[in-house]
């Protein structure tokens, strides 16, 4: 089913009241001039964990709310929307979901319930690239004792500043062959105050949390290792899908809301003695990314879909959901400015905010020649 | 086993017994039936199949069983294409008589006109073509200038048509003609008539392609009895509309729908540039051909999703023309990737030297710069939504 159920539908009506109501753009705007890298406003945080979003993926037997990832997306699109700054993406859906998928059940006993409630917050430290390259990992665990210790560093990791544990990847390859990082890759759930973590916040463009994080010889016991030895590659990658799937719905919020804004514009600014909007050089580019965003939404929903009940095709429909969101937002973003004029370029106006989140938005877990790349692959061409 | 799953039963039965073998096959462009009254089958399995359809009513699946139809409700009407499609079962009968005419002669002609016509449109026995472009009428459709005059108990027609698809094969025309001067839109009336009547000519223009598919139309004193008007005089312009979102259907469908007979773009990326594991060598192609296919997916994904839209009640407006903007456009997309997979192979016009498959890429290449221009170009398409759907002013 391509299309919201009853309960479905609700859920975002009701998210969409919430936020407009709890947290308009304004808020990302005096986040950001506040300057704290944290970038969260903890008591609004609180309240989206009564309302269950934060335990969205989570079974009720674990303290969640078992909403699932097709609800979590209603979610998602709408805090793209107002550009809501939290870490339900990184913590409810990207390390939640690695949790649910590997961890063991003494792992998922003590973490599940405090992420459920909003009291933990866990973001996934991998890439250690510019651009987002999942195979790369030059963080290194070595056995000691009965544990490991990690060194490394994690170039860009979101959400990490003020984030109760961290989930980091590092590679088991015992000479260190980068063509083995992956493949042979433990998770380590590494708690935020473990000596020789250093966290070092990024200030980014699109004023959302972000971190460098350093692994100096980090020392972990055998229960620190996710699903405690056994394999986490396809639970990382189902993970990052997940992440991505997730994404897409924020980064459709965001550029249906900038759609939506640059509409009511084109019908508001009149040049000329009319209104903007009556010019055929700017309706067609209007219709035609009406159009986009109709690929988009489409690919959004197969994938989240697909993510509840058919997981087979979680990774094309992901990649597929994805690389649309990338192309979309893109042009959106742009296609915004530019229709707004003079005006698109200031700081008082919002619509700059959007484009800002978009590009940040693009190149975390992949950009579109990522997931085309990866698309083709996975079709076997 | 619930009702649908009863009937996705019977109809996968039916048609394991009753789709000849030939019929399962990619259908290859001379092999689509059009039916009409000099219809040749250049496969006997063709008339076979659609005979045996037409007796089911599921050449139009929807229609009422009075008329022709199949009787089944939309979510049956899925089911059945997708059991089609499943099996490879090629669609037994095109043309406008179902796709457009049925469909708005359904809604607005009287009961006898139904009687009349609807049938022999379901069985395929009378070929239909659409007379609306004229010379100085194209986008601009409604000011065209063919005139019918009140002659009591009929209609006297002059003026000419052009662009009008298989007008020299066709049985019937159904027409848009001018019956005031008064107002532009209404004035205009939706007429039916025989292509057999005295005085109407047709002469075929050769395409790009090299095909003959559509002809100059010209008509001088025709006579046309007033029982052959569909709707009331000087409203025909509304009819004529909704019959566009029929054709626009059609046509975003169309690409898919001969897509049977040339493979996906990837398969013949690969076939033309894959090495030894298949990969497309070309990084660029790959990127171009990886594009197109995930826009393909998704264009896929959105009509499944505006048909369980629809099915739950809440269509959206001028989807026709995204669907018929976007497909058209994607399909014009897929055949110019092909051209440069292919190379030279793709640029064949005739001769043994080419395959059968590379002769058709490069003629269907062609016939492709049409689809954003028949049924409404690209541009009107993109100001329908602009107007329709995103409420932008004039
Ligand atoms: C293969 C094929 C089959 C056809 N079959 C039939 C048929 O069976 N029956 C029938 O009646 N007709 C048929 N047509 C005709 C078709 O409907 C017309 O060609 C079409 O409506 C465009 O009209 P035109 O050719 O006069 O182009 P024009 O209207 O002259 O357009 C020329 C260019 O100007 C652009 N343009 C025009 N107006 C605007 C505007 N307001 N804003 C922006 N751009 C504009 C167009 O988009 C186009 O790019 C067929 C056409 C083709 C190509």
């Amino acid at each position: 089913m391509l299309i919201l159920d009853d309960t479905q539908t609700l859920l975002k009506t009701s998210a969409a009241d919430f936020l407009a109501a709890r947290s308009p753009v304004k808020a990302l705007r005096a986040l950001r001039d506040a300057g704290a890298p944290e970038g969260l406003d903890h008591a609004l945080w609180q309240e989206m964990a009564g309302l269950g979003w934060p335990g969205a993926l989570i079974p009720e037997d674990s303290g969640g709310s078992a909403i699932g990832y097709k609800g979590m997306g209603q979610i998602l699109e709408e805090t793209g929307r107002v550009l809501l700054a939290s870490p339900l993406l990184s913590s409810s859906v990207v390390a939640t979901s690695l949790l649910l998928e590997a961890g063991s059940t003494t792992q998922k006993e003590i973490w599940l319930p405090r992420l459920a409630r909003g009291e933990v917050r866990a973001a996934l430290a991998l890439d250690e690239q510019p651009r987002h390259a999942p195979d790369v990992c030059q963080t290194h665990a070595t056995p000691q004792g009965h544990g490991y210790v990690l060194h490394g560093a994690k170039c860009f990791v979101p959400d990490a500043v003020g984030a109760d544990l961290l989930l980091v990847v590092a590679s088991l390859s015992p000479d260190r062959k980068v063509e083995e990082a992956v493949a042979e890759a433990g998770i380590f759930l590494v708690p935020a105050n473990t000596p020789g973590l250093d966290c070092t916040s990024l200030r980014m463009v699109d004023s959302r949390n972000a971190a460098r994080v350093e692994l100096g010889g980090v020392e972990l016991p055998d229960s620190a290792r996710l699903g405690e030895g056994s394999p986490v590659r396809q639970a990382l990658s189902f993970a990052l899908d997940a992440g991505r799937i997730g994404l897409a719905a924020e980064m459709l919020g965001n550029a249906q809301e900038a759609f939506d804004r640059t509409l009511r514009y084109l019908k508001l600014r009149e040049q000329f003695g009319v209104a903007i909007g009556s010019f055929q050089a700017l309706k067609h580019r209007a219709a035609s990314l009406y159009c986009e965003l109709e690929l988009t939404r489409s690919a959004v929903l197969a994938a989240l879909g697909a993510l509840d009940c058919a997981r087979d095709e979680v990774p094309a429909l992901a990649s597929l959901a994805k690389a649309k969101a990338c192309e979309v937002i893109e042009l959106m973003s742009n296609e915004a400015i530019q229709m707004h004029g003079g005006i698109g370029m200031t700081d008082a106006e919002e619509i700059g905010f959007f484009l800002k989140r978009a590009r940040v938005a693009q190149q975390l877990y992949g950009d579109a020649s990522f997931h085309r790349a990866r698309y083709a692959t996975l079709m076997g061409y | 086993m619930s009702p649908m799953d009863e009937f996705k039963r019977e109809t996968r039965a039916w048609l394991q017994a009753n789709c000849p073998q030939s019929m399962r096959t990619p259908m290859p462009e001379d092999e689509r039936c059009w039916g009409g009254r000099g219809a040749s089958f250049k496969n006997p399995d063709s008339a076979l199949w659609l005979a045996r359809m037409a007796e089911q009513g599921w050449t139009v699946p929807t229609w009422p069983r009075a008329y022709g139809g199949g009787g089944l409700t939309p979510a049956e009407a899925q089911v059945l294409e997708a059991e089609m499609s499943t099996l490879g079962c090629r669609q037994p009968l095109f043309g406008f008589g179902i796709s457009m005419l049925g469909p708005v002669l359904l809604k607005h002609g009287t009961e006898a006109q139904k009687q009349a016509f609807l049938p022999p449109i379901a069985r395929g026995e009378i070929r239909w073509c659409q007379g609306y472009s004229e010379p100085g009428a194209g986008s601009d459709l409604a000011n065209l200038q063919t005139r019918a005059e009140d002659c009591g108990d009929h209609f006297r027609i002059n003026g000419q048509k052009i662009w009008t698809s298989y007008a020299h094969l066709s049985d019937w025309i159904f027409c848009l003609v001018r019956t005031s001067s008064e107002r532009k839109q209404g004035g205009i009336s939706f007429l039916l008539l025989d292509m057999q009547s005295p005085g109407v000519e047709t002469r075929p223009i050769t395409l790009i392609s090299g095909a003959s598919a559509f002809c100059e139309t010209f008509f001088t004193d025709v006579k046309v009895p007033k029982s052959q008007l569909v709707g009331q005089l000087n409203e025909g312009w509304t009819i004529a509309k909704e019959l566009l979102q029929h054709e626009r259907g059609m046509i975003s469908r169309i690409g898919r729908a001969i897509g049977g007979a040339i493979p996906a773009v990837e398969t013949l990326a690969q076939r033309y540039l894959g090495d030894a594991t298949g990969r497309i060598s070309d990084p660029v192609l790959r990127d171009e051909v990886t594009r197109h296919a995930m826009n393909e997916r998704a264009f896929e994904l959105t009509m499944q999703r505006a048909g369980e839209t629809s099915a739950a009640g809440t269509a959206a407006d001028g989807l026709s023309s995204f669907f018929k903007y976007y497909g058209t456009e994607q399909n014009k997309r897929k055949f110019e990737l092909i051209l440069k997979c292919a190379g030279t192979r793709a640029l064949g016009w005739e001769g043994e030297e080419f395959t059968a498959e590379e002769l058709a890429i490069c003629r269907t290449w062609l016939r492709s710069k049409g689809n954003s221009i028949e049924g409404g170009t690209s541009e009107i398409q993109l100001n329908v939504i602009a107007k329709r759907v995103l409420g932008l002013p004039d």
